[in-house]
């Protein structure tokens, strides 16, 4: 079990690789991407029961939906660096005749994608039919699925929402990444949620807070956490408060660098910021 | 002249339902979802006998789409049921993203498509759903005519990997193909062999081309007729090998002219043998209240529409 120290530096390894592939490309989403980055390297690294090779039908272990898509970044990065494809293939991100499409599809066959995602409020869905088939298959492992917050405004949300609880898909852990920013603006301004988490137990989910969305630590704590929630008639939501655009300084706390790559000077700043640890691509 | 005759008239959809409880009894893998019309689906028997493979997702035929989907990571084979209308327009991203763009083996299974639902109008009707689905890569698209070849190709279907629009609708309509007949997805069927016109139908309009053969027969018109039951793939040689003899063509279907069987078979024909053709379809129009007879007679998709498009196609040769 690798401590803190080498989740960190997975973490400072992923930034550089998002960075360094949507400047290449001058296209891509690092704002949320970067927002992210914590939660999917404690998941694939410590909290996700998965086998070494990728079969589409995940028999036997934990699964992983992405339904907001245009992270694709982060959860490349992690897929590469968690070892089900190589980690110099990053260097083929949105680029023609390549598995790395702008958002994640299964269409080219890329190790660790279960669905395509990027038209938003899809995922929850998926990831319900998934649990669905583990418990006709007897199969007791979990599904994991992240969501963005402005992607709640997808009605079919709402209708994935009912149906989980109404039907006790308890082995389903649903996370939203609650960071408050959209394309247009603040999600507030956009159009606002209100109060998620009443909103989720009014539907009848078991919610779990993690505060600092953007610390290994309280994501290990409450993802832990999460999972003892499992098995008990209702499925479980996790609200992740994370800051967009997290630990690149000036890409943090606005929704300016949604879907903006930075230029040459803007990635020598962020990559100064996050010294190489694992090795770059 | 072969001739077709029937002793009863049964719904397409019960076909499905049949062919699904079967489904229920021999391939374990087979899960259905529906979103609140099991009655008009006649998807009971499979409820009745398959409680835990059955799973009811009220109104939300989005969020049915995505189960749909997810249910296929780890082995299930889904058959989702509603009506065409909200098959195919309502979901068609979900469609398009999660099932299509994803290739989940999904069988999307579409009833009381086209006109003949009748008295509920044009917001139930849906004369756009085989272009709709057409257009995706990769999806097969199914258009049975009566209720033994609904049964058959609902159960074929599940042995084909890859999603799949299965198209039946609501009236009960003569049965008049093969009991137990081996459905073949993207092999037409040669009803009848004929000099003069090639009459290429679909659905409920294959009974219609038949009941047409007979009366063009009686003028001395020798007319082919074929049920092109699976629409994507299109059997292409079927079609040219027939029109290679009889020169021209009416094509039949319960959809409108733009997106229909009318413009697969004219591709087909531009690209290999220009060929006359006449289009018995709707004319680019909504549906309306009304019995399945007097709509199919208002909007000329019945045998007389058929002959009278016959005639005119010859006059073109």
């Amino acid at each position: 079990m690798p401590n803190t120290q080498q989740l960190e530096d997975l973490v400072t390894q992923v930034r550089r690789d998002i960075l360094r592939m949507v400047h290449k490309v001058n296209s891509g989403h690092p704002g949320g991407s970067l927002g992210c980055t914590e939660f999917l390297v404690a998941l694939y690294s410590e909290i996700m029961e998965r086998k070494e090779e990728f079969t589409m039908d995940g028999i036997g272990e934990d699964l992983f939906f992405l339904s907001n898509g245009h992270i694709s970044p982060a959860f490349y990065s992690v897929l590469a660096r968690s070892g089900y494809f190589p980690v110099e293939e990053l260097n083929t991100f949105r680029l023609i005749n390549t598995r790395l499409q702008g958002h994640p599809t299964t269409h080219e066959g890329l190790p660790g994608i279960r669905i395509a995602s990027g038209s938003l409020g899809q995922g929850m869905s998926v990831a319900i039919g998934a649990a669905q088939t583990k418990k006709l298959n007897k199969d007791t492992h979990l599904v994991y699925s992240l969501h963005g917050d402005g992607e709640l405004q997808e009605g079919q949300n709402w209708e994935a929402i009912m149906y989980a609880a109404g039907n006790n898909i308890d082995n389903l852990i649903s996370t939203i990444d609650l960071n408050g920013q959209q394309i247009d603006g603040a999600t507030d301004n956009v159009l606002p949620l209100g109060n998620v988490k009443e909103k989720f137990e009014a539907f009848g989910w078991i919610v779990l807070e993690i505060e600092e969305g953007n610390n290994i630590d309280a994501i290990l704590k409450g993802m832990v956490e999460a999972k003892t929630k499992t098995g008990q008639g209702k499925p479980v939501c996790v609200l992740l408060k994370t800051v967009m655009g997290n630990g690149v300084d000036f890409m943090m706390h606005t929704h300016a660098w949604h879907g903006k790559a930075p230029n040459d000077e803007q990635l020598a700043m962020g990559l100064s910021q996050n010294p190489e640890t694992l090795g770059d691509y | 002249m072969k001739t077709y005759t029937y002793t009863e008239k049964k719904d397409t959809r019960s076909g499905f339902g049949a062919g699904l409880a079967e489904l229920g009894r021999t391939n374990t893998n087979v899960v259905a979802l529906c979103a609140d019309l099991i009655g008009s689906l006649k998807m009971d028997q499979f409820i009745e006998e398959n409680p835990d493979r059955f799973f009811q997702v009220g109104i939300a035929e989005a969020n049915m789409m995505g189960i749909a989907a997810g249910m296929t990571i780890g082995g299930k084979i889904p058959f989702t049921g509603t009506f065409a209308n909200f098959s195919t327009g309502r979901v068609y991203d979900q469609i398009r993203q999660s099932i299509a763009y994803s290739g989940k083996n999904v069988k999307i299974c579409a009833s009381h498509a086209g006109l003949t639902l009748g008295e509920d109008g044009a917001t139930h009707q849906i004369l756009e759903d085989i272009g709709l689905m057409k257009m995706l890569p990769g999806m097969t698209v199914i258009n049975t005519c009566d209720y033994n070849q609904t049964k058959a190709a609902t159960i074929a279907i599940a042995e084909h990997n890859g999603p799949v629009y299965l198209r039946f609708g609501r009236p009960a309509v003569p049965v008049f193909s093969a009991k137990n007949q081996k459905f073949e997805i993207g092999k037409a069927v040669l009803l009848t062999e004929g000099t003069d016109v090639t009459i290429v139908a679909t659905g409920h309009l294959v009974w219609e081309a038949l009941e047409a053969s007979k009366v063009l027969y009686e003028k001395g018109i020798s007319a082919e007729v074929i049920n092109i039951h699976t629409i994507k793939p299109l059997d292409d040689k079927a079609i040219l090998d027939s029109v290679s003899k009889t020169r021209c063509i009416v094509t039949a279907e319960e959809h409108n002219y733009l997106g229909g069987l009318g413009e697969s078979v004219a591709r087909v024909l531009a690209k290999h043998n220009p060929t006359p053709q006449e289009f018995v379809a709707t004319n680019d129009t909504f549906g309306e209240s009304g019995t399945p007879a007097q709509l199919m007679e208002k909007y000329g998709l019945n045998s007389e529409a058929i002959i009278k498009a016959t005639e005119n196609v010859i006059k073109r040769k």
